[in-house]
Order: C-alpha cells, then sequence, then structure tokens
C-alpha cells in the first residue's frame, strides 16, 4: 500500500515537470510551426469521423432515453432546452475527450515510445533538434487547440442527432428545435465546456506524450506506454471534469 | 592508419573515463586519442560499454570523471548550445539505423540539415540529398519510406544521413549488425570508402571481426571498462592474451 502510495506521488510528480517543462520551452524558438500544423491536422481530421459518430449517436440516445418520460409528465416541450445544456455542459466535452484519450493519447504514446526504443529520438537530438520541441510541445499544443474543436463539432452533431429523432418522432422542425435550443443556451453553459476542453486537450497531450517519452522495456514497453496513457488520461479527464463542475458551480452562485 | 593521419592533432581525446549505471561501473579510466582522418574500431563484448562510449562522445550520456575532447571542445562544459554547433560536425550512425518511420528518405536525410543550414551555405538541399544518396549507391530509393526497405538499405540510408552534413566524425555503433556477411562487408567497405572521400574521422564500435578489420586503421578491444589491448589488427590478431585472443575464436 505504502509502495502503491509513493508510486502514485512519485509519477505526478514526474508528469507535472514534465509539464512545467513543456511551459518553460513553449515560448521560446525555435518554433516547430510545420509540425504543429500536421499534428493539429492529424489530431483533427483522423479523430473527426469518430468523434462525429459518436456524437451523432449519443444525441440520438440521449433523446430517445428521455423523451418517455419528458412526455410522462407533459414537459416534452422541454426537451431541445435539456438534451442541448447536457451535451454542451458535459456530454459533449467529457465524451469526446474519452474517446481522443483513447484515440489520440494511446496514439501519441506508442508513437513516441516506439521512436525511444529504436533510438530515433537520439537520433533528433544529434541531429541538433531538440525532441522535447518537435515531438511533444507540437503534441501538446495540437491536442490542446484541436480537442475544444472537436468539442464544439460533437456538440451541434450531437444536437443535430438530438433534432432528427425530435423531428420524426415528434413532428419538431429542425428550426424551432435549435431556436429552442438557443433560447435556453447561455454564454455561461458554452463558455465553462470550452475552457475546460482545453485542459481536457492538454492532459491528453501530456500525458500521451509524458509515457512516450520516458517509456523502456523495449518493444514491450510500446504497448504498455499506449495502454498506461489511455487509462491515466481518461482518469485525469474526470478528476478535471470534476475540478471544473467545482469551479463552474462557484461562479454560477455568485 | 595512414601516416598523414598521425600528423594531425587529435579529433577525439579520451583521458580516464568513466561512467557508471547505479552500481553498474561500466567504463573505468577509458583512453582514446583518434588523428584527423583515422578509423578506430572499437570491439569488446555485449554490455562492456562500447554504446556507452561513443553516446558520452556525442554527449548523449553525461560522464563521471575524466577528460572528454572531441573537435577540441570539452564536451562535459559545453551548454546545449555549443553541444548542438559540435553535433554538426559529428556524424552518427546509430546500431538500428533509426530512420524516422513517418517520413520518407528524403525528409529523413533533410531532417539533420534544417538546423543547420548555415554550414552548408551555398549547397542545395535537394542537391546534397541526392550526392548523399548517391555515395550509398541508392538514390532510386529517395521517395521510400523506412518500412519499405531491406536491413541493408536501411543502414545505406542512415549512413547517407550521417555523412550529409559532411562531419569531420563519424561513429558508427554495430554498423553491421543484424546483416547477412555480404551485405555486412558492403557496409564496412563503404564505409572505408566514405571515409576516403570526405577524410573523416570514425570511431567504429563492432564485435564484426570482418568489420573492424576492413574499416579499422587501429583496433582498441574494451574489456573490463578499460583498454585492454590496442594496436593494429594483424597486432592484436598475434595476441596471445586469453581474453584478446577469445575475440578472435
Amino acid at each position: 500500500m505504502l509502495h502503491l502510495l509513493r508510486q502514485f506521488f512519485f509519477t505526478t510528480g514526474q508528469i507535472s515537470r514534465f509539464a512545467a517543462r513543456y511551459w518553460r520551452e513553449v515560448w521560446f524558438p525555435p518554433y516547430e510551426f510545420q509540425e504543429l500544423l500536421k499534428q493539429c491536422f492529424l489530431i483533427g481530421n483522423k479523430s473527426m469521423a469518430l468523434v462525429g459518430t459518436t456524437g451523432f449517436i449519443m444525441g440520438i440516445v440521449l433523446t430517445l432515453q428521455t423523451r418517455p418520460t419528458l412526455i410522462e409528465f407533459g414537459a416534452q416541450s422541454w426537451m431541445p432546452a435539456m438534451v442541448g445544456i447536457a451535451i454542451v455542459r458535459e456530454i459533449g466535452p467529457v465524451l469526446t475527450a474519452l474517446i481522443c484519450a483513447g484515440k489520440v493519447g494511446s496514439g501519441i504514446g506508442a508513437e513516441l515510445a516506439s521512436m525511444k526504443v529504436t533510438e530515433q529520438i537520439d537520433s533528433m537530438e544529434v541531429s541538433g533538434t531538440n525532441p522535447f520541441k518537435y515531438l511533444v510541445i507540437t503534441r501538446v499544443t495540437a491536442t490542446t487547440i484541436m480537442i475544444p474543436v472537436l468539442v464544439i463539432m460533437s456538440d451541434l452533431i450531437s444536437l443535430g442527432g438530438s433534432a432528427i429523432v425530435e423531428n420524426l418522432k415528434g413532428g419538431v422542425s429542425f428550426t424551432l428545435y435549435f431556436s429552442k435550443v438557443l433560447e435556453f443556451l447561455q454564454f455561461g453553459d458554452l463558455l465553462p465546456s470550452i475552457i475546460k476542453s482545453f485542459f481536457f486537450g492538454f492532459a491528453i497531450g501530456i500525458i500521451g506524450c509524458y509515457k512516450g517519452y520516458t517509456s523502456s522495456r523495449g518493444t514491450e514497453g510500446v504497448g504498455r506506454t499506449a495502454n498506461e496513457a489511455v487509462v491515466i488520461a481518461s482518469l485525469l479527464v474526470f478528476v478535471l471534469d470534476f475540478i471544473a463542475v467545482l469551479v463552474t458551480d462557484i461562479f454560477y452562485e455568485l | 592508419m595512414s601516416s598523414d593521419a598521425q600528423t594531425y592533432p587529435s579529433v577525439v581525446s579520451i583521458r580516464n573515463l568513466h561512467k557508471s549505471f547505479g552500481s553498474n561501473h561500466v567504463l573505468r579510466g577509458f583512453h582514446l586519442d583518434v588523428a584527423a582522418g583515422e578509423n578506430v574500431a572499437v570491439m569488446g563484448k555485449s554490455g562492456s560499454g562500447k554504446s556507452v562510449l561513443i553516446k558520452c562522445i556525442i554527449g548523449l550520456e553525461p560522464i563521471d570523471e575524466g577528460q572528454l575532447i572531441v573537435l577540441g571542445k570539452d564536451v562535459p562544459k559545453l551548454s546545449v548550445r555549443e553541444l548542438d554547433a559540435l553535433r554538426a560536425d559529428v556524424g552518427f550512425q546509430f546500431q538500428g539505423s533509426a530512420l524516422y518511420d513517418s517520413m520518407t528518405v528524403r525528409e529523413n536525410l533533410e531532417f539533420p540539415l534544417r538546423r543547420h543550414l548555415e554550414k552548408i551555405k551555398g549547397y542545395r538541399t535537394e542537391d546534397l540529398v541526392k550526392e548523399a544518396l548517391e555515395n550509398v549507391g541508392l538514390l532510386n530509393a529517395i521517395d521510400l519510406l523506412p518500412s519499405e526497405l531491406s536491413g541493408g538499405m536501411k543502414k545505406r540510408i542512415a549512413l547517407a544521413r550521417t555523412i550529409i552534413m559532411r562531419p569531420k566524425l563519424i561513429l558508427y555503433d554495430e554498423p553491421t549488425s543484424g546483416l547477412d556477411p555480404i551485405t555486412a562487408r558492403e557496409i564496412s567497405r563503404l564505409i572505408v570508402d566514405i571515409q576516403k572521400q570526405y577524410q573523416a574521422a570514425s570511431v567504429v564500435i563492432t564485435h564484426d571481426l570482418a568489420c573492424a578489420r576492413i574499416t579499422g586503421n587501429r583496433l582498441v578491444i574494451l574489456a573490463d571498462g578499460n583498454n585492454y589491448a590496442e594496436g593494429k589488427y594483424e597486432e592484436v590478431e598475434r595476441m596471445t592474451d586469453p581474453v584478446v585472443h577469445s575475440f578472435f575464436t
């Protein structure tokens, strides 16, 4: 038990140091813009279909599941407001972050671990390129930028899925549905959701990079790294979400 | 070793080098001098510290104790920027080739040029890439990915990437490992040709006898973390010491 606790604090400390190094080095040249753009494209483009599909299904399922209960209470007209708030505040960001933790986080972890094992990171260093800047800063910045973009996309697609169900089952027009969503959604719902998405993106990137960059134990370590990156990043998404909800709640009460 | 090489100052000068990993004392007072244009082959058993030695030379591993001067620079005392500048003059070929998987051969060769453009002023990147590939006989592989190359081709491409910066010193980590004897011999001869063409000194870490014989003007046997034996290949081969003899039987 004591060993596990020690291991937990050690790993937390190491990740914090790694994140601190990111913030120390991100401001200073050389800036690897080309690699950053490439990573933004890879993370955004390659996750778009998966995030869009799960968001669409989630919108449909959420609407189908809650519809009978709302009808029972005669509150069917509240459907756009309820689904809109649920998706924008919570389901969209968390679902997107979890999907990206699995897809992007594990991908980054495995890629960097594989590069480490095959001495590609050392090779980069001897060729005069700072591998931390080229590999870590670009990937972490790309996830921090792209996860919020994916969250917004997922939110819109989820609402689209919900609107389709309402249109088919309740005859509600798309215009009416979305005007109702916009009527109830406030800036205070959207802003915290986007802000926490940046934190989710940063956490996914930093965990993937940390696990990959510090990987050891040869090729066996590559699989282990990918797995650990997903587990830790997913856990961290929930922890950050919890903190974000607590902080947002304070602002709501003001 | 050529007689000319002796007249040049040392490209590498190592004195009393110590390096440990925890309780494992890998290098215990190792010393080495490499003259300009000289090829030195270093042989030793697995785990004897051969790879650690060249990683210390390039500054990838910090040393514990001793003096390590490369191209007139005291490596342990260099700042990151100074070390980067030194690395522009030192080529390093990794054991597993270490080609970047996500890049084509062309991009792999262009990669070292992006940070040292001032060193190769006057040359077009495209020309440098083609010249390096021509020197290793693989110009037709320019647009291939590393996954499309055989083991021998990867070693050649890695060699092309090493020489593209026209280094004064080249460090080879097991350049023939994992290759069949014929390809290994081709790579060894290529190393000698490259040395002649670029007039670069080199340190070749190997446990391949044929590679050591072909590439090395001088052979150093690394055992017990120290220079156990040293001399021309034929001289070392004739030694009757059982440790040295075990390398040749």
